[in-house]
């Protein structure tokens, strides 16, 4: 490392002549702005979100209209062409709440909180900082890959005029729902990694919370199960990313999603609690 | 200038920090020192306000770390526990804490380039040795331009070279008149570039003094090694009041109560031959385990003969 001995006579003062400014909202967000992107497996896990979104309703479509004469008539009949072009989600919602939980987790796994509460030491900016961040690119992303997903699918399906347009009552609704569905998870996620601190507990949480809850609640006795089901995380915040739903078993479609919100603030609230009174 | 009042910091039942007060004088460097365990880092983070205290309070300047407007700019830290993300570059990492303050990219280079990193810059931390991550930690304390620093154990895990330049670069922050509060357990790394000492075990203060007490303390008392043919014809010689003679070897003397000056004019005017004379500071490493004896919270059991290798470590 011969390039250290030369930097040793040099002045420590900054020559920049730019005036000292104070920590702000701003630049905590631009801050994080700059975090998200210069991490490998942020870009990657956005990557992959994005393109199970936009891809994974396209392919079953393709699959669907190969099989279409051994489909059921009953299935061709209430073939939903809006809920296939918005499938994807099943699959993006797993990198979207993996990378929520990392966006904070992964700074207490390796230290970087400390930098981060040192910069920023009254602590709630940097936390709204990565909500807001983080919502803002989920649902900017999660927009165009369903907007892309939803008019493949139409396209595809055509061949067997199931297609819907994005006039069509529902259509709309259903793919910003969704990516308003995919926003909300992330933020939900953010709270549960800055309440657990931890990759493995906030990933298990958020797993629990959305996939396994759901799970338990269909093994209960039916009529217990269908008056619980429709309030489960999961349930209650796909109803604004569902076209037609396949059992009566559900919150309105700006109800459920309404509370789904408060499930994410709740979470974060949580979270913020956490970062204020535990030392970092 | 950073003020501890009655700062107590309990971990569980654990009391890492035990009532301490002292204050770090501005323009000077300090030294804080301390067995592990002692405390030092604990009190570091309660200053920084990343760990609370359970009772007492610090501040920087006056005010709480928490109600520094633009802290970057007020007090730069340079933490035990590395803090960066592993996945970022040491560029991304500098750019995302300068944008909190709205400090420009130049800024950014700047830093990058004063510690030596320019090279490996846009490259992941998490593959940075332990010295490119002391110099990244160092870089990220330099970003604010601020006016105190806090520096935990710097040298850790630097070879000589590291160890170097950072004696250089503490130097040139001292010869700017910045405030540095620097912990270390190596004393003798302290007596180079510290001017007044904080020492703490168990958590609680055990001297506030300056280096040239400490210095002068432990050369009280201190020896004179003397070598020569004609030991018993000196020893004759030598012996007076407060004089204190042993031999360490046949021709090999240890002379307390006297300094070499005194021993060698004592030689000359008897016409005796030297080999060696070689005054015996009590080092600054026994004065300070005769500081914080009691207080050490490990204690290492010695095996006979072998030695406390402090400096060798970072070799
Ligand atoms: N986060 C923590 N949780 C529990 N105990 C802690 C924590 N941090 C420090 N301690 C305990 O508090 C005491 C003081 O630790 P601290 O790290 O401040 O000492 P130190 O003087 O920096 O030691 P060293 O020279 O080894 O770095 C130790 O007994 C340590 O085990
Ligand atoms: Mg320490």
């Amino acid at each position: 490392m011969s390039a250290i001995a030369s930097a040793e006579q040099r002045p420590l003062r900054s020559t920049s002549q730019t005036q000292r400014g104070r920590v702000t909202q701003l630049g905590v967000l631009r801050s994080e702005w700059t975090k998200l992107w210069s991490l490998r497996s942020t870009r990657w896990s956005l990557l992959a979100a994005f393109v199970s979104m936009a891809g994974l309703g396209p392919l079953i479509a393709a699959v669907q209209m190969g099989r279409w004469l051994q489909m059921s008539p009953g299935d061709r009949l209430t073939y939903d062409s809006i809920n296939i072009g918005v499938g994807g989600y099943h699959l993006a919602q797993l990198a979207i709440g993996v990378l929520g939980v990392l966006v904070i987790s992964g700074e207490y796994s390796t230290g970087m909180i400390r930098s981060s509460l040192m910069a920023a030491p009254t602590r709630l900016p940097v936390l709204l900082a990565k909500i807001v961040v983080f919502a803002a690119v989920t649902f900017t992303l999660m927009l165009i890959a369903s907007l892309i997903s939803f008019f493949a699918v139409q396209a595809i399906v055509t061949q067997h005029h199931v297609q819907h347009a994005i006039g069509d009552p529902g259509a709309l609704r259903t793919v910003i729902g969704t990516s308003l569905y995919m926003t909300g998870l992330g933020v939900l996620c953010v709270g549960l990694g800055a309440l657990l601190r931890n990759t493995a507990g906030g990933i298990t949480a958020f797993v629990a919370l959305l996939f396994v809850l759901p799970g338990i609640s269909a093994i209960l006795p039916s009529s217990l199960d269908h008056s619980i089901s429709k309030y489960l995380p999961l349930n209650a915040g796909t109803t604004v990313a569902t076209h037609q739903f396949d059992n009566p078993y559900h919150l309105g479609v700006w109800g459920g999603f309404a509370l789904f919100c408060g499930y994410a603030l709740l979470a974060v609230a949580l979270g913020a609690v956490t970062l204020l009174r535990r030392d970092a | 200038m950073i003020e501890i009042e009655h700062v107590t910091k309990r971990y569980g039942e654990k009391v890492a920090v035990d009532d301490l007060s002292f204050s770090v004088k501005p323009g000077i460097v300090t030294g804080f020192l301390g067995p592990n365990g002692a405390g030092k880092s604990t009190t570091m983070r309660v200053i920084l306000g990343l760990d609370r205290p359970n009772s007492g309070r610090a501040t920087v300047n006056g005010k709480a770390y928490r109600d520094l407007p633009a802290p970057l700019h007020e007090i730069g830290a340079l933490l035990e526990a590395r803090a960066i993300h592993t996945g970022r570059s040491a560029y991304n990492h500098l750019l995302a804490m300068a944008q909190t303050h709205g400090i420009g990219r130049r800024r950014v280079d700047e830093v990058i380039e004063l510690v030596g990193l320019t090279d490996v810059a846009r490259k992941r931390a998490g593959g940075f040795s332990l010295g490119m991550g002391q110099r990244l930690g160092i870089a990220s304390a330099l970003l604010g331009d601020p006016a105190t620093l806090i520096l935990d154990e710097p040298a850790n895990g630097l070879d000589p070279e590291g160890i170097r330049w950072i004696r250089n670069l503490l130097k040139g922050l001292a010869a700017e008149g910045r405030t540095v509060f620097l912990s270390s357990h190596l004393m003798a790394e302290m007596a180079q570039t510290a001017e007044h000492l904080i020492v703490i075990g168990r958590g609680r203060l055990i001297a506030d003094t300056t280096v040239a007490e400490v210095v002068s303390q432990a050369s009280h008392g201190a020896s004179v090694m003397v070598r020569t043919p004609g030991a018993g014809e000196l020893r004759e010689a030598l012996l007076g009041d407060g004089v204190r003679i042993t031999s360490v070897e046949r021709d090999l003397l240890e002379v307390s109560g006297l300094t070499s000056a005194e021993v060698g004019a004592v030689a000359a005017r008897r016409g005796i031959v030297l080999h060696e004379l070689v005054p015996q500071m009590a080092s600054l490493e026994q004065a300070f385990m005769r500081l914080t004896g009691d207080s050490v919270e490990y204690h290492t059991e010695l095996l006979a003969g072998e030695q406390l290798e402090t400096v060798g470590e970072a070799a």
